[in-house]
C-alpha cells in the first residue's frame, strides 16, 4: 500500500491550515472522507495508481490538531474553505469524490466551483430530504458501537469492514481509536446539525460536470431513495446502484466500485 | 448548612419488563408506550405537594430542574412549577431553588433572564438562579444544536444574561451566537446587582473553571454516590486553591437520594424497589446518548476514554438495592443511621448546600410525604449546625431567607 504524504495548506486568509494527503501520480482527483473520518484503503490505493490523490482531512480530524474545527461555524464557511483548497493546492481542475459527508461537501464544491469539476462521484451522498425517507444525525451518532454495525454494513463479517472496524490491541492506541471516531462524528456534526438539509437543493442545479451517483442498495443509514434524488438534480448524472452492499460500498464493494468508478473517471 | 428538598418528578409507573422491551428511557421513548397524561397530570401535583410539603417540614429551599423527553424526570419547564412554588411559600423563608432553566435551550436566552427575574419578583426575593450548561442529549437530540457549540452558546448565553439584569439602560447585543437590537428587560430582578448564581454539573473541569473564576456556587450532581464522588470534588477544592478562592463550603452543592424508616431493616422494604427502579429503569439509557459526540472538548473526551472515571451505565442494572446504599448511591436506614452517613459526607466532601432527593423512582406520593416529614423531624435539626461556628459565610443564599433559623416542624 502507498503510503501518502501529509502536506498542510493555509486557507480562510491564513485562517486555518488544512491537512492533507497525497499520494499517486496522474490528473488531480480530490477525495471528500464521510463522517466516519478519513481511511486510507484499498480504493484509494488502487486510485492513486491511475490519479494524484488528494485526500484532505476535514478541519478538527487531522491528527493532533483537534481544535482547527473552531474555525468553522457553518457549512458557508466549510465550502469556502475547501474552495480555497483547491487555490492553496494549485488545482485549476479536477475529478472531485466524496463519500457520505464528504459527499454532501463534493455536491456542493461542485456546485460553489463549477467550471473547476471535471467528473464528480458521489458515493451515498448526505444533503437533500424527502418526507417519505426522513434521516438525521440521530442514525449515526445514536448508535453505540455494536448497534452501528449493523446500521452501516450488509456484511459486518466482511474482511475488509472487520479490519476497518477492529480497534487496535495496544490499549493505548485502542482510546485514540475511540477518541478519534467519536471526536470526528463532533466536528463534521458541527456543520451540518441535526438534519443535513441545508440549502444544496436551491444551488445543486449549478453542477455541471458529469456525475455518478453511487448507492449500496441495502445501505440503512442514508435510504437508497435518494440516488434517484441527486440523478433528477443534477443536469447529467447517472445512478449505479451495488447489490449486497451497505453504507460503505469502498469496504463492501469494493471490486465493483473500483471498475465503475475507474471507467467513469476515464471516460 | 442549607438543605434543599430537590425533585425530578419521573414517571412512577412502569412495567417489570421496560428495561427488555425499550432501548432507551431517554430521547426516543414515545410517550404513547408507556404514558398515560392522567397519571402526569397526577405526578405533576404530587411533586408540587410534595415540595410545598418540604418547606413546611422545615426544609430550607425547594429544588426543581429540567429535563426532556424522558421517563426520568419530565419537568420541562421548571420556571412553570418554581412559580407555584414560590406563591405557595410566600411568607416564609424557603428558597425557591430554579436548577433549573436552561439558558441555551432557548432561543434568545434573555427569555431566562425574564423568568426568573419574574419569579424573583414572584417569590420577593427568594430566588436562586441556577444555570445548568444542560444535558448534551437534551441540548442535541431534543433541541436539535450541534453538540460542539453548547459550551460556547452556554458562556455567551451567561454573559448576555447578567447584563440584562443590571444594565441601567437598554443595549445591542452581538455575539457569535446571539444578536439582539434592543436588550431592556421588564423586570430587573428584585436581588441585586441579581440573585446567586449556582451551577449543577457533573465533575466536568471546565465547568468548575467557569464556577470558581465567576465567584458562584457549583452543585455535584452524580449518580455515583458521595464515595465514588471523592477523588472529584478533591479536584474542585484543588482547582479553587489554584485560582486562589477560599475552601468556604457554601461553594459546594452536593445532591443525595435519602429514605428515612424506623430501622435499617424496614428501610430496605420500604425504599429498595424505589432505588432499583430509578437506577434500573429511570437510568436506562444508553451513556453515548447523554453526551452526543462533540458535546465534550477533545481534552475532557480524552480525560473520559483514557481514564474512565465512571462506571459504564450497563454496570448499574447489575446492583441491586443493598450495593446501591453500601455505595452511598442511597442513603436509607434509620433516622439515626441516615444522620450519621450524611454527616459524613458532608464533613468528608465539604458541602454547605445539602441537595436531598426524597422523592426517586417509583416511590408513592404516600412514602414521599412520610419521608420527607421523618426527614424533617429527625435529620434537618441535626444537619443543620454543621458549619456553625465554622466561621464561613453564605453568600450563596438569597439575604430574605437569612433572617430567621428556620423551625424544625
Amino acid at each position: 500500500m502507498a503510503k501518502p504524504r501529509k502536506r498542510t495548506v493555509p486557507v480562510l486568509g491564513g485562517a486555518l491550515e488544512m491537512t492533507v494527503n497525497v499520494a499517486g501520480k496522474g490528473k488531480p482527483l480530490l477525495f471528500l472522507h464521510s463522517a466516519g473520518g478519513l481511511y486510507w484503503d484499498d480504493f484509494l490505493d488502487e486510485l492513486s495508481e491511475h490519479y494524484k490523490v488528494y485526500a484532505p482531512h476535514f478541519p478538527g480530524t487531522a491528527p493532533g490538531r483537534p481544535n482547527d474545527i473552531d474555525k468553522l461555524d457553518s457549512l458557508w464557511d466549510t465550502v469556502i474553505a475547501y474552495e480555497d483548497l483547491l487555490d492553496a493546492l494549485k488545482i485549476r481542475k479536477c475529478r472531485l469524490m466524496g463519500h457520505s459527508f464528504g459527499g454532501l461537501l463534493a455536491a456542493e464544491l461542485a456546485a460553489q466551483r463549477p467550471k473547476a469539476i471535471e467528473k464528480l462521484v458521489l458515493i451515498a451522498p448526505i444533503g437533500l430530504w424527502r418526507e417519505d425517507a426522513p434521516y438525521s444525525v440521530w442514525n449515526w451518532c445514536s448508535p453505540g458501537p455494536e448497534e452501528i454495525m449493523d446500521v452501516l454494513f450488509y456484511d459486518k463479517t466482511h474482511p475488509d469492514v472487520v479490519r476497518r472496524m477492529t480497534p487496535p490491541d495496544n490499549p493505548r492506541k485502542a482510546d485514540q481509536w475511540t477518541i478519534d471516531f467519536i471526536w470526528t462524528l463532533g466536528c463534521t456534526g458541527k456543520v451540518i446539525w441535526p438534519i443535513p438539509d441545508k440549502g444544496l437543493k436551491k444551488r445543486i442545479h449549478r453542477i455541471s460536470a458529469p456525475s455518478l451517483v453511487v448507492w449500496g442498495e441495502n445501505d440503512k443509514l442514508i435510504p437508497p431513495a435518494y440516488a434517484e434524488e441527486f440523478a433528477r438534480a443534477i443536469a447529467d448524472a447517472e445512478v449505479f446502484m451495488i447489490p449486497q452492499c451497505g453504507h460503505e460500498p469502498p469496504l463492501e464493494q469494493r471490486g465493483r466500485l473500483a471498475e465503475r468508478v475507474g471507467t467513469f473517471l476515464a471516460a | 448548612m442549607k438543605i434543599a428538598c430537590f425533585h425530578l418528578m419521573p414517571y412512577r409507573d412502569l412495567p417489570a419488563d421496560f428495561e427488555q422491551k425499550h432501548k432507551s428511557a431517554w430521547f426516543s421513548l414515545p410517550f404513547s408506550a408507556v404514558g398515560d397524561a392522567n397519571k402526569a397530570a397526577q405526578y405533576y401535583n404530587w411533586t408540587l405537594d410534595e415540595l410545598t410539603f418540604a418547606a413546611e417540614n422545615g426544609f430550607d429551599g425547594v429544588c426543581t430542574n429540567e429535563h426532556h423527553q424522558n421517563s426520568y424526570g419530565f419537568m420541562v419547564n421548571p420556571n412553570m412549577m418554581g412559580s407555584v412554588l414560590a406563591r405557595a411559600t410566600r411568607g416564609t423563608d424557603c428558597a425557591i431553588v430554579q436548577m433549573g432553566e436552561t439558558a441555551v435551550f432557548l432561543n434568545p436566552p434573555i427569555r431566562v433572564a425574564e423568568e426568573y427575574a419574574m419569579l424573583d419578583c414572584i417569590s420577593e426575593g427568594r430566588l436562586v438562579a441556577g444555570f445548568p450548561v444542560g444535558l448534551g442529549g437534551d441540548f442535541s437530540y431534543s433541541y436539535g444544536m450541534a453538540p460542539l457549540e453548547q459550551r460556547a452558546r452556554y458562556y455567551e448565553a451567561h454573559d448576555l444574561i447578567k447584563k440584562a439584569w443590571t444594565a441601567k439602560e437598554g443595549f445591542a447585543w452581538n455575539s457569535k451566537y446571539y444578536q439582539l437590537p434592543m436588550v431592556n428587560i421588564w423586570p430587573q430582578p428584585v436581588q441585586q446587582p441579581h440573585p446567586p448564581i449556582w451551577v449543577p454539573g457533573n465533575a466536568s473541569p471546565s465547568t468548575w473553571d467557569f464556577v470558581i473564576k465567576n465567584d458562584y456556587s457549583y452543585c455535584f450532581l452524580t449518580y455515583f454516590g458521595a464515595k465514588g464522588a471523592k477523588h472529584m470534588v478533591n479536584g474542585f477544592w484543588d482547582r479553587c486553591e489554584e485560582m486562589g478562592r477560599d475552601r468556604n463550603p457554601y461553594r459546594m452543592g452536593f445532591l443525595v437520594p435519602v429514605g428515612v424508616s424506623e430501622t435499617d431493616a424496614q428501610a430496605e422494604a420500604e425504599y429498595g424497589p424505589a432505588a432499583e427502579f430509578f437506577y434500573h429503569k429511570g437510568l436506562h439509557l444508553p451513556e453515548q446518548l447523554l453526551a452526543p459526540p462533540g458535546h465534550m472538548t477533545h481534552s475532557s473526551l480524552t480525560h473520559l476514554i483514557t481514564k474512565r472515571p465512571f462506571p459504564p451505565f450497563d454496570e448499574l442494572k447489575r446492583l441491586r438495592y443493598k450495593d446501591m446504599n453500601e455505595r452511598d448511591f442511597v442513603v436509607c436506614g434509620s433516622a439515626s443511621t441516615v444522620r450519621d452517613r450524611l454527616l459524613e459526607i458532608v464533613k468528608t466532601l465539604n458541602v454547605g448546600h445539602l441537595m436531598i432527593l426524597p422523592q426517586f423512582g417509583s416511590l408513592s406520593h404516600e412514602q414521599t410525604m412520610t419521608n420527607i416529614e421523618r426527614i424533617g423531624k429527625d435529620i434537618l435539626p441535626h444537619l443543620r449546625g454543621v458549619w456553625d461556628g465554622s466561621g464561613w459565610q453564605d453568600h450563596w443564599w438569597p439575604q430574605a431567607c437569612r433572617n430567621q433559623a428556620r423551625a424544625a416542624a
